[in-house]
């Protein structure tokens, strides 16, 4: 990471996905994200430019991690386009997770436009003594 | 000049017949260099950050997307016309002993210039950046904007 000074920022196009069962004539967008994963934990990075925290849904099901980011109309309806570079929509993306989570400790901290989601890895299940009774 | 040069050949064998559309293939290879600049690719397109520029009667709305830039890392100059943003986009160092699973966010550098369509007000210039989302409203010069005329 020490060279990251000398680096120049290149556009990455934004990746439009198809959600066949959408419902909204915007386009969706798969935004870009950092996982890494240490003992302890996952953590999961993601750009998500104009999303406040109101119209972000983060969905952890059944080890399935939904992200939804809604964006809400910024421009004023009398405002004419001139140059138009890039789209603005919803954000959606999933992830299937291999480890166990402690779903009470997930943290999520949304600044900037990007998301920081803390996935605490489980406590190794503990073995669990079945008490046989008679009768 | 074409029908000269095909008249003019000592041999007229298939290879000749490559030759010749080697030539015409080197021409417009030629003329396609020399115009594209002007006419083929808009100027500043793909530069890092995109803009998005609208505009309604009084002022332009320059927008763009960054995420994870901070305010005192962005830097916006306004001359003439011209609206300059460069910065840097920073991401915090991660945990040494953290295994990276993805990594598709980068960090680095930018600067971009464009050059607004009007005059604008250099000193009414405001910027807002929120949620990672850069908003600047140029506010238009007085002779720019439009004016409604009565009639009488």
């Amino acid at each position: 990471m020490a060279d990251t000074n000398a680096r120049e920022m290149q556009v990455k196009e934004k990746q439009e996905v198809n959600k066949p069962e959408q419902t909204r004539p915007e386009p969706i967008f798969t935004p870009p994200v950092d996982i890494f994963e240490t003992e302890k934990e996952i953590t999961l990075l993601a750009d998500l430019p104009g999303v406040t925290s109101e119209n972000l849904s983060i969905d952890l099901n059944d080890r399935v991690l939904t992200l939804t980011g809604n964006i809400e109309p910024f421009e004023n309806a009398d405002e004419e386009d001139l140059v138009i570079e890039y789209e603005v929509g919803q954000y959606y993306r999933q992830f299937t997770l291999s480890e166990i989570i402690d779903e009470d400790k997930i943290e999520a901290n949304l600044g900037d436009g990007v998301l920081r989601l803390t996935l605490p890895k489980a406590e190794k299940a503990q073995p669990k003594k079945i008490e046989v009774k008679s009768g | 000049m074409i029908t000269n040069r095909y008249f003019d050949f000592p041999t007229l064998g298939w290879r000749s017949y490559f030759d010749e559309l080697d030539r015409v293939r080197q021409y417009i290879d030629r003329l396609m260099r020399d115009t594209e600049p002007q006419a083929f690719r808009t100027p500043g397109r793909g530069v890092f950050p995109l803009l998005n520029l609208t505009e309604d009667g009084d002022n332009y709305y320059l927008r763009a997307e960054l995420p994870g830039v901070k305010n005192e890392d962005l830097e916006i100059n306004a001359t003439d016309n011209n609206i300059s943003i460069s910065g840097e986009r920073k991401l915090p160092e991660e945990n040494e002993g953290a295994r990276f699973h993805r990594r598709e966010r980068n960090s680095g550098k930018f600067s971009r210039a464009i050059t607004l369509p009007g005059k604008i007000d250099n000193d009414k210039i405001s910027a807002n950046l929120a949620n990672g989302m850069l908003t600047i409203t140029v506010p238009k010069a007085e002779s720019a904007k439009p004016r409604q005329i009565q009639i009488h």
